[in-house]
């Protein structure tokens, strides 16, 4: 199978602009990910998964290595990816329906279809009644469905989901997981999604990807070798809870080598 | 059944009722000190001293002289109306070219870093010296004319138009710019969708400070070689001793103003629909 997505040694270096102190945030970082696959990134808060995210959807340039999409290396943002911000990141200025349209506006799309698109997804995130409403009139939880959706409605072929279901409650988690789950096997799309909850990542995923902690190195890749479609039950299997326990370690064993130093 | 009571009636017109009981309470004293109404009551009180209370029309003038003044020169006379249409127009000229010329300045500074390297020390420089005193130059350069006194309108309110544009950009939320940037948005659509609405509200004060400069410069430009004219007007009137008409013209620079600044709040009111009240009930 071809990869439809390649890191080659990405790394990637901040620099303060007032103290011209640097900070290396990515070292080295190689990966691929396959067309139609579905790849979690976990890894100790601070370790560059948001700043992964951000190069390979072309937003910041790598410091050195590339990013490869279908055999072309990036170096702007396309109308292929679409990224769920971690901030819910809206327009404040915009009701729940034109934040949804704002992408497609972007590429050019005409208002009265943007706006019935964008409708499908306002309704698939659960906020029909909320289209008018503006953001500061929704709960945290409501906007980021409100990003998920403006994200979703690109059809983009690559997904980049940056911790993406972290404000939502239990319930409203599992259901949007279900119909993440769902569009991803429709369309055939190619997710990166980025997690803190490691039964989320491993329950969506083909593969967990663990990051060491800063500066941001690939530690190891974990396949899920659990058949599809999952249901919320495999959260009882042994398999999983094995999976679990396993990539708990990795994070864990990082985090005090951190500690200690 | 509509039950309003008087006391809600205060609650609902706060604003309004207090305010202008203050301004009714302000024009009563005005009038009581050029009439020597504060002279008589208060003489049992503080006897030879209280004397000190009544103090000349030619002065003070008084709210019924100016009212007076006002009816003659606006509707008897009809002298006033030359001096604000050649004042509006430089006002309108000055004003209206400091903001076609500041806000873009202004963005595209805060947009792009060079430029703003360049535009900043002369920016500061301005600022840093009283406008007014490049008025000599100016007589030198174009006389005394009409377009001296909207150069100088100009000068006073591109300052403030400028800065505050370019300051507005540097608070954009730069994770709006990131989602712009992610969907590919150009840089027009993204000055449209997400730089002018978040610095919208800066624009309009840097504006707000901009009407008042600009009065200022109405006056003191008209001093040149000036025979109409607002600002001439008063200085005119000053020299004679015509109070009234001094407070006519000073009147007319007033409500002027209010009603720019009004405009104003009204255009951001417009456009400001999405921000919750402060102080709204949630
Ligand atoms: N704009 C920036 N300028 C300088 N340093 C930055 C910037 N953004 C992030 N960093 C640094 O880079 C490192 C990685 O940040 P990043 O946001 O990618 O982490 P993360 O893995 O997404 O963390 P979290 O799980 O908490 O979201 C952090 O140590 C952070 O301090
Ligand atoms: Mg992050």
């Amino acid at each position: 199978m071809t990869p439809k997505l390649v890191a080659k040694d990405v790394c990637l270096e901040y620099r303060q602009p007032r103290t011209g102190d640097r900070l290396l945030a990515l070292d080295r970082i190689s990966l691929s990910v396959n067309e139609g696959e579905f790849v979690s990134i976990v890894g100790p808060s601070g370790c560059g998964k948001t700043t992964f995210l951000s190069v390979v959807d072309g937003l910041l340039p790598a410091t050195s290595g590339e990013i490869i999409v279908d055999g072309l290396r990036v170096n702007k943002p396309g109308p292929d990816r679409a990224v769920v911000f971690q901030d819910a990141s809206l327009l404040p200025w915009r009701t729940v329906l034109r934040n949804v349209c704002y992408g497609l506006e972007c590429i050019g799309v005409r208002a009265a279809e943007a706006r019935e698109r964008a409708m499908k997804f306002v309704q698939m995130v659960g906020l029909d009644g909320f289209e008018n409403s503006y953001p500061y009139e929704l709960s945290g939880g409501m906007q980021q469905r409100v990003n998920l959706a403006r994200a979703l409605v690109m059809d983009p072929k690559i997904l980049l989901m940056d911790e993406p279901f972290a404000a939502l409650d239990a319930q409203t988690r599992e259901y949007m997981q279900e119909e993440l789950l769902r569009i991803w096997e429709q369309a055939n799309k190619t997710v990166l999604f980025i997690t803190h909850q490691i039964d989320e990542a491993i329950f969506l995923s083909d593969r967990v990807i663990v990051f060491s902690a800063r500066p941001g190195r690939v530690r190891e890749h974990v396949t899920v070798d659990i058949e599809r479609p999952r249901s919320l039950k495999l959260k009882r299997d042994p398999r999983f809870h094995a999976l679990e326990d396993r990539i708990w370690s990795l994070i864990h064993d990082d985090a005090l080598v951190q500690a200690r130093s | 059944m509509n039950s309003r009571s008087i006391a809600d009636i205060c609650r609902d017109n706060e604003r309004l009722i207090i305010g202008a009981s203050a301004f009714a309470a302000f024009l009563v004293m005005w009038e009581g000190f050029s009439r020597g109404w504060w002279a008589t009551l208060l003489a049992p009180l503080l006897g030879e001293s209280a004397r000190a209370l009544a103090i000349k029309p030619i002065f003070i003038s008084s709210p019924t002289g100016v009212a007076q003044q006002s009816w003659t020169m606006f509707a008897i006379t009809g002298e006033i109306w030359p001096h604000i249409a050649q004042s509006g127009g430089q006002l309108v000229v000055g004003l209206g070219a400091a903001i076609v010329v500041g806000v873009p300045l202004g963005l595209a500074a805060g947009r792009y870093r060079t430029f703003s390297y360049i535009l900043d020390p002369f920016l500061s420089a301005l600022n840093a010296t009283p406008q007014v005193a490049f008025l000599p130059l100016f007589v030198m350069w174009i006389g005394t004319g009409f377009w001296m006194r909207v150069l100088i309108i100009f000068l006073l309110a591109v300052i403030p138009i400028t800065m505050n544009a370019l300051a507005a950009v540097r608070t954009v939320d730069p994770r709006l710019l990131k989602v712009a940037s992610s969907f590919g948005a150009t840089e027009l659509h993204t000055f449209r969708t997400i730089i002018a609405p978040s610095a919208l509200p800066f624009i309009l004060s840097g504006m707000r400070l901009a009407v008042g400069r600009s009065m200022i410069g109405i006056v003191v430009a008209e001093l040149y070689g000036s025979a109409t004219g607002i600002g001439i007007m008063i200085n005119m009137a000053g020299a004679s001793f015509d109070t009234d008409k001094v407070f006519v013209g000073v009147l007319v620079i007033v409500i002027a103003g209010l009603l720019m600044t009004e405009g104003l709040r009204a255009i951001e009111r417009r456009f400001d629909g999405w921000r919750p009240a402060i102080g709204d009930n949630m």
